[in-house]
């Protein structure tokens, strides 16, 4: 008999979820962590000290320049970055110990070191302290995430060129800080150094941030996050960036010509790419695609019986919700029940402030994809509660179908965007429409009021405009 | 008092049944012994009738599946009538939540939303099912009695959906069409069907017989037989009597597959195909080997009679190793039976007609039947299926070789 039921391999959002979930099916399930503590790339380095940080400053340039709106005199406003970083370790050793508590609730086995697969059904586990045990299992899950894409031209050296997780960790607020790319990291880590006092210059190769979003919606956080003081080389191609010890030079390129740049520090934050080093997926026969992932078939089966794959390390978006549904899926597939993702409706987020989020499809994948569609915007500057705030910046998008009204779509630039797309991601999920949101009563004042006014201004009606 | 109305066993390994419709009202006085409703299992329809006096009251709705011993309602004999009998009326399935926008295009249409085929999260209407509807024009003969907004927007019990949206259909629908949930029995003959199709190697071989000299015996004998044993001689006793011998002289086609062996059998249980209003069934005359002429006849004359009533247990309906199917009974001139699956064989009767035929040198009118032998081909080869059927048609032009008395 095997030693468990299920091993899975990581125990990043993905991984400890699908632990916790099969122990739940009661199966008798171990979680192997290389990291000393548990909650991957997520919690550790990733979407929880990030967002520590970005409230943090917010909280920062809020008293610094918004304050004094509300009536409220600060004076000799001052950061202390320690103990600001403090706080955020604080955070993350909190949730990772919270993991590791869930793990003792639920049986999970906890197997500290790094896990390679030894063939179906086999686990090796090489500890820190360089003993390896092996260890059966019917089932394997690799949950193995990812690591920041490295590009040659500026490779991290973790002093002054840097990935996402040494640009959480900085001593000092930097002068100059450069970020390399416009997408939800870059704009996240460059929004927290520029609210501590750096002078941001965000470069972007495609002609927008956050390129992936409703354009819409991109074009109006980007006119947003100009006005707070980032600076966005758009076009723009970074040809090489050089460490001179005390600063890094960067050669930019665009159709206005080539320029050089320096900066204290430079973020790579060009994307992520599968983590599968080491786990030994070549011996036992399991293929990766040119990008590096592993191939899973619909049921999150690899090419070997009895090994499943998920979240970062396989296709679709490296989003630890996403991860999580995943690691839910499969737990309940294992346990004989039907385990499904709906891919059509995950949220995404970037946590600027305002926030970006959108869930479903962009208006322009609605055009290429040929659909007939109608949509309703709404301005928080026309919420009553987003006004009370002083937060009016931004709108909610919702695109539905012309016909059947069903939502598609929504891309929200705002005040807590990330809580507000909740709503129209369970419509969504349900099949729902426009409309079905417009005849719900939302509460008064609040946010969300701001949801009901964009599906009535699907069909034109919207009140307070 | 209360009485409890369950769901009935209706058969061995049967657990689950259908309520087909309840024949009274919630409400409705009813006596010992009046029928309260009818259950549908996928082999056969049985009545509930009331065991004491009282006031019905229906828990569960026409259409749902429940399982065997199930309240489905109960019976107070202390309470008094409040609708009066007759009428028609099977509880409407109806109540099941639906969404703000559907709510009210439906009250506003006077559609049930209920009658409409979801396509959203776990079938339920969306706002684009409705205008589907709404566009299609349809007015279905379940929302023509159009529902009352009332009873729309209260949503107390989540009804199960009509059988008819199980299934993955996927069917968009003409609204002159006529959508009905196909009965238990209906389904599970299509399955069989099906996977007979499948997993067999199905082929079919043909013969012909002269009825003559088996027609002749029945003229001669027919009032002797019936005043004798109490029951008419057919044809079905000629046949199974000759099929016996056959399967005697090529026990191949007594034979099935299972996994990657063969079972053969020394007995003779044949299933004879009868058509009722609710489908084809085909119940099993077990050990036809041992069985003369009139036990022949009683046997299948009672299990016609059940299957007409709806009465067949379950089992009259299991094993059967060899299938006898008469199409000539409604005229069939030639036809290809499907296999009975586990089982190798069918033989396929038809219609008797007068043909020219040639015999000894002269063309004569007779009395000729077609034959088929459909038979699975991994089990059966050619030249068995030929000889089996050769010896079938002996049989009958020379009953004699069947032992035939009266």
């Amino acid at each position: 008999m095997a030693d468990f039921d299920v091993i899975v391999i990581g125990a990043g959002p993905g991984g400890y979820v699908c632990a916790i979930r099969a122990a739940q099916l009661k199966l008798k399930v171990a979680c192997v962590e290389k990291d000393k503590t548990l909650g991957g790339t997520c919690l550790n380095v990733g979407c929880i000290p990030s967002k520590a940080l970005l409230d943090s400053s917010e909280h920062f340039a809020f008293a610094r320049e918004k304050i004094a709106q509300h009536g409220v005199i600060l004076k000799g406003i001052e950061l202390d970055l320690p103990a600001m970083m403090k706080r955020k370790d604080g955070v993350v050793r909190s949730l990772t110990a919270g993991i590791a508590g869930l793990f003792k609730k639920n049986g999970v086995a906890h197997l500290s070191g790094q896990g390679s697969i030894k063939g179906a059904g086999k686990v090796a586990v090489k500890a820190s302290d360089g003993s390896t045990k092996t260890y059966t299992a019917t089932n394997i899950v690799i949950a193995t995430g990812s690591e920041p894409s490295r590009i040659p031209i500026a490779p991290f050296d973790g002093k002054r060129i840097l990935s996402s997780t040494e640009a959480l960790t900085l001593s000092e607020v930097p002068a100059k800080l450069l970020v390399v790319g416009g997408g939800a990291i870059g704009l996240e880590m460059g929004s927290v150094w520029s609210r501590l006092g750096a002078k941001v210059t965000v470069v972007e190769f495609l002609d927008r941030i956050a390129a992936a979003f409703d354009k819409q919606a991109s074009l109006e956080l980007q006119k947003i996050l100009a006005k707070q003081g980032l600076e966005l080389k758009l076009a723009t191609k970074v040809l090489s960036a050089k460490n001179t010890g005390q600063s890094v030079v960067v050669e930019m390129e665009s159709a206005s010509g080539k320029e050089k740049a320096e900066a204290d520090y430079v973020l790579v934050s060009v994307g992520r790419r599968p983590f599968t080093d080491g786990l030994g997926l070549e011996d036992v026969g399991i293929a990766k695609d040119e990008a590096g992932r592993v191939e899973v078939n619909e049921r999150f089966q690899t090419a070997v019986k009895g090994i499943y794959a998920i979240g970062d390390a396989i296709r679709g978006p490296m989003l630890a919700h996403k991860a999580e549904d995943e690691g839910v899926a499969v737990a309940e597939i294992l346990a004989g029940q039907h385990g499904h993702v709906n891919y059509d409706v995950i949220p995404n987020v970037i946590y600027t402030w305002p926030e970006l989020a959108a869930v479903g499809l962009t208006e322009e994948e609605c055009k290429t994809k040929g659909l007939n569609i109608k949509t309703g915007t709404f301005p928080f500057m026309a919420n009553g509660r987003a006004k009370a705030l002083g937060d009016t910046e931004g709108f909610v998008k919702i695109i539905a179908d012309a016909r059947t009204d069903r939502v598609l779509g929504a891309h929200i630039v705002g005040p807590r965007a990330s809580d507000l797309i909740a709503e129209i991601a369970a419509v969504m999920e349900f099949g729902g429409s426009a409309e079905d949101i417009a005849r719900t009563c939302h509460g008064h004042p609040t946010l969300p009021e701001a949801v009901k006014e964009a599906a009535l201004a699907v069909d034109k009606r919207q009140i307070h405009m | 008092m209360k009485h409890d109305v369950k769901a009935p066993a209706v058969g061995e390994s049967i657990t689950e049944v259908r309520i087909a419709g309840w024949k009274k009202r919630s409400g409705e006085a009813v006596k010992p012994g009046e029928v309260l409703i009818e259950i549908e299992s996928d082999k056969a329809t049985v009545e509930v009738a009331a065991d004491s006096p009282g006031v019905l009251t229906i828990q569960r709705p026409a259409g749902e599946m429940v399982k065997i011993g199930e309240v489905l309602g109960f019976i107070d004999d202390a309470a008094s009538a409040t609708v009066a009998g007759a009428a028609s009326a099977a509880a409407k399935g109806n109540g099941a939540p639906v969404s703000p926008a559907v709510r009210k295009m439906t009250s506003e249409q006077g559609i049930d939303p209920a009658s409409i085929r979801g396509t959203g999260k776990g079938g339920r209407v969306t706002k684009g099912d409705v205008i589907d509807r709404a566009e299609s024009g349809a007015k279905s003969a379940a929302q023509a009695t159009t529902a009352p907004a009332s009873s729309v927007s209260s949503a107390p019990s989540p009804a199960a959906p009509p059988l008819s949206r199980a299934g993955g259909a996927t069917y968009a629908g003409d609204p002159r069409d006529k959508r009905v949930p196909m009965t238990l029995l209906r389904q599970r003959i299509a399955e069989r069907l099906v996977q007979a199709q499948r997993t067999a190697a199905i082929l079919t071989t043909f013969n012909e017989c002269d009825m003559g000299a088996v027609m002749e015996l029945r003229a001669k004998h027919k009032e002797t037989f019936k005043a004798k044993h109490g029951v008419g001689l057919g044809f079905m006793s000629f046949f199974t009597r000759a099929v016996v011998e056959a399967l005697k002289a090529v026990p191949t086609v007594n034979a099935m597959i299972d996994g990657k062996d063969a079972i053969y059998r020394d007995y003779f249980d044949i299933g004879v195909a009868v058509g009722t209003e609710r489908g084809l069934v085909v119940p099993v005359l077990r050990d036809a080997g041992a069985m003369g002429f009139p036990e022949i006849e009683k046997g299948i004359l009672a299990l016609a009679e059940k299957a007409k009533t709806g009465k067949l247990s379950m089992q009259d309906l299991s094993g059967g190793t060899f299938t006898i199917s008469n199409g000539g009974t409604y005229g069939s001139l030639l036809s290809t039976p499907i296999l009975n699956p586990p089982q190798s064989g069918i033989l396929g009767m038809h219609k008797i007609q007068d043909r020219p035929m040639a015999v000894n040198g002269a063309v004569l009118v007779r009395p000729m039947m077609y034959l088929a032998l459909s038979y699975d081909h991994r089990m059966i080869d050619g030249k068995e299926a030929v000889t089996f059927l050769v010896k079938v048609k002996e049989g009958i032009e020379d009953p004699a070789k069947l032992g035939f008395t009266v």
